[in-house]
């Protein structure tokens, strides 16, 4: 028998672990908010954030751009892979046949482990030279690539979890729907998946926060330039490769501005996170 | 009674029939023909969209492995494997070196953390106490943030505030805090998996709750948490952005863990990056997309083996 003794040793040290991941998260925000704040705040931080100019060696630090552009690299993401996604997890619910379910779902769960900077690998080297086939004239780099990128990263997390949603519907919605006339096609679109919408939502939610986070795919096929991007094909910078370019030499105010986009960035996906967690909540109330 | 209401009720049914398809039937059937001859074309054009899309996922997936293969296979070459790394020939032997070192060290770090904490939380805590839903929502927080994130924590508080400066060690630490929640949410479905029988039976043979769980829970839940090593070794292979200014891009291998050492990933975005070696690069990302499908099929397989064998 073991004693009383390290029985409660045991308890207490596998409590520690559990409060680990508490202390990581708590040190994770202490370190960021410690280094990034007082740069922010010396900036200030209206300049800091909606200020467009981004000139570290004139002292100019304005990230707007850089939010600009990982925001609309997030709503391109999802324009893209949402639709896409969605159609491909109601193929999966509704229509597969049996034999081509497996490996089906497998393929787009493997996607879901390819590395991001194997997506880059692949964004730059075909993707880019396909755009600069179709559009004469340009670098091939920038807003449409990243997106179409960034739409192929994220389809797995919408597959999987509309998927789930389209199978928590109640059967009885589908049986009570062709009981009424409607066919197949019409009870899936018009009955079916408006009673998943909150599963839409979530998938939404979660690809925008794995957009926005993705650094390594987007640095290989955005062009980075810090501007506000023109067009469709005009390069731009986002959040994360905003740090990823420039942390290797900056220093001083350069590099505590660096810090406080990294805050920004923590705050833009804590936001997003709480989003998809109280969607979780409501749908399982 | 029920018997024989139920038994004329089947008995009538076939009588019934017959007399249903008097004229009121078939106006009936008249009308449904009626709809049917009006085609759903909103429902129709949605699904041939949804094969469509259908379509266009499996070949994103296909079209990827396909190009990825053909592009780097013809530039795996022994050289590429030499021992050490120069300029005339980008060998990639440190760099999987590292890879396989740095896996390892999270690894060990990483594990008896998560695991314990599943412990914690399923054996221990209370399932409705708050410290157990505070610890979820932590992990779940931890497992949102992005990558580059990690990164610049791990700069700045291993790297500067415990001067591990970069260091393969400095990588190390970054990558466990990275794939702690996911070895917390796999081992944790692994322990849920077993029936409460198993615990009961331990407890009523004499056994104390931790030789319940070395002797019997965690022997159970071995295909769960090796389940859950694939993924994350899948995880930490993929990992650039958290390393580059943590465990920096030296393609040297780290023999002691102060140095700095690029992993597979690393070393792959810096050749991308300098875009001098492209199909060196273009060989990396074969053995990197190979190593990453291998894990992730492992994982995939001992997920659904588990899945099976609990019903």
């Amino acid at each position: 028998m073991v004693s009383a003794k390290k029985e409660n040793a045991a308890r207490w040290v596998f409590a520690g672990c559990a409060a680990l991941s508490i202390l990581c998260v708590a040190l994770i925000c202490w370190f960021l908010f410690a280094n990034g704040l007082p740069a922010i705040l010396e900036i200030g931080p209206m300049k800091f954030l909606f200020s467009s100019t981004w000139a570290p060696d004139q002292n100019q630090f304005g990230i707007w751009t850089m939010i600009a552009g990982s925001l609309i690299l997030g709503a391109g993401a999802i324009i893209l892979g949402v639709p896409l996604g969605v159609l491909c997890a109601v193929f999966l619910a509704y229509y597969c046949p049996k034999k081509l379910y497996k490996p089906f779902k497998f393929s787009i769960d493997l996607l879901a482990g390819i590395p991001s900077i194997v997506f880059g690998f692949f964004g730059l080297t075909l993707l880019v030279p396909i755009l600069q086939q179709l559009f004469p004239g340009i670098s091939g780099k920038g807003v449409l690539t990243a997106s179409i990128l960034l739409a192929m990263m994220i389809l797995p997390t919408i597959v999987s979890v509309c998927e789930n949603a389209l199978q928590n519907v109640d059967p009885s919605y589908y049986e009570a729907s062709r009981a009424l006339g409607a066919g197949h096609d019409r009870t899936v679109f018009f009955v079916c998946l408006p009673a998943a919408k909150q599963g839409v939502l979530t998938a939404i939610v979660l690809g925008i926060g794995r957009a926005v986070g993705e650094t390594m795919a987007v640095i290989m096929v955005a062009g980075n330039a810090a501007i506000l991007p023109a067009s469709l094909l005009s390069p731009l910078r986002t959040l994360t490769t905003g740090i990823v370019l420039e942390m290797s030499y900056a220093s001083g105010l350069h590099r505590e501005a660096l810090i406080g986009m990294g805050c920004v960035l923590f705050v833009l996906v804590l936001v997003l996170n709480l989003g998809f967690m109280m969607l979780r909540k409501k749908e399982t109330v | 009674m029920m018997k024989s209401d139920s038994g004329t009720l089947t008995f009538r049914q076939p009588d019934y029939k017959p007399l249903v398809k008097t004229p009121v039937y078939k106006k009936k059937k008249a009308s449904l023909s009626q709809t049917k001859t009006k085609p759903d074309l909103a429902g129709l054009l949605l699904k041939i969209l949804c094969l469509l899309a259908a379509a266009i996922g499996f070949g994103i997936m296909a079209s990827l492995m396909i190009y990825i293969l053909a592009k780097g296979i013809p530039y795996l070459n022994a050289s590429l494997f030499a021992w050490t790394y120069t300029t005339e020939n980008v060998s990639m032997m440190p760099a999987i070196l590292n890879t396989v070192l740095t896996v390892f060290l999270t690894l060990l770090i990483a594990l008896p953390a998560g695991i314990g904490a599943a412990i914690y939380l399923e054996e221990y805590a209370p399932k409705s106490s708050k410290f157990v839903s505070l610890v979820s929502v932590m992990a779940e927080t931890l497992s949102g943030i992005p990558s580059i994130v990690f990164g610049l924590f791990g700069m700045l508080f291993f790297g500067y505030t415990l001067h591990l400066g970069l260091s393969l060690l400095c990588g190390v630490l970054t990558l466990a805090i990275l794939v702690l929640p996911l070895i917390l949410r796999t081992s944790q479905q692994a322990l849920a998996l077993i029936p409460t029988s198993m615990r009961e039976a331990s407890y009523a043979l004499g056994a104390g709750r931790l030789q319940t769980i070395f002797k019997v829970l965690l022997p159970q839940a071995l295909p769960g948490i090796f389940s859950g090593i694939l993924l994350a070794s899948g995880r930490i292979l993929g990992e650039s952005a958290a390393l580059i200014y943590t465990a920096g891009t030296l393609a040297k291998v780290a023999f002691n863990v102060m140095d700095p050492g690029a992993t597979l990933s690393v070393h792959l975005y810096k050749l991308l990056n300098e875009g001098l070696y492209m199909n060196q690069a273009a060989a990396v990302a074969v053995v990197l997309f190979a190593l990453c499908i291998v894990m992730n099929l492992g994982h995939q397989l001992l997920l659904n083996r588990m899945t099976k064998g609990s019903k």
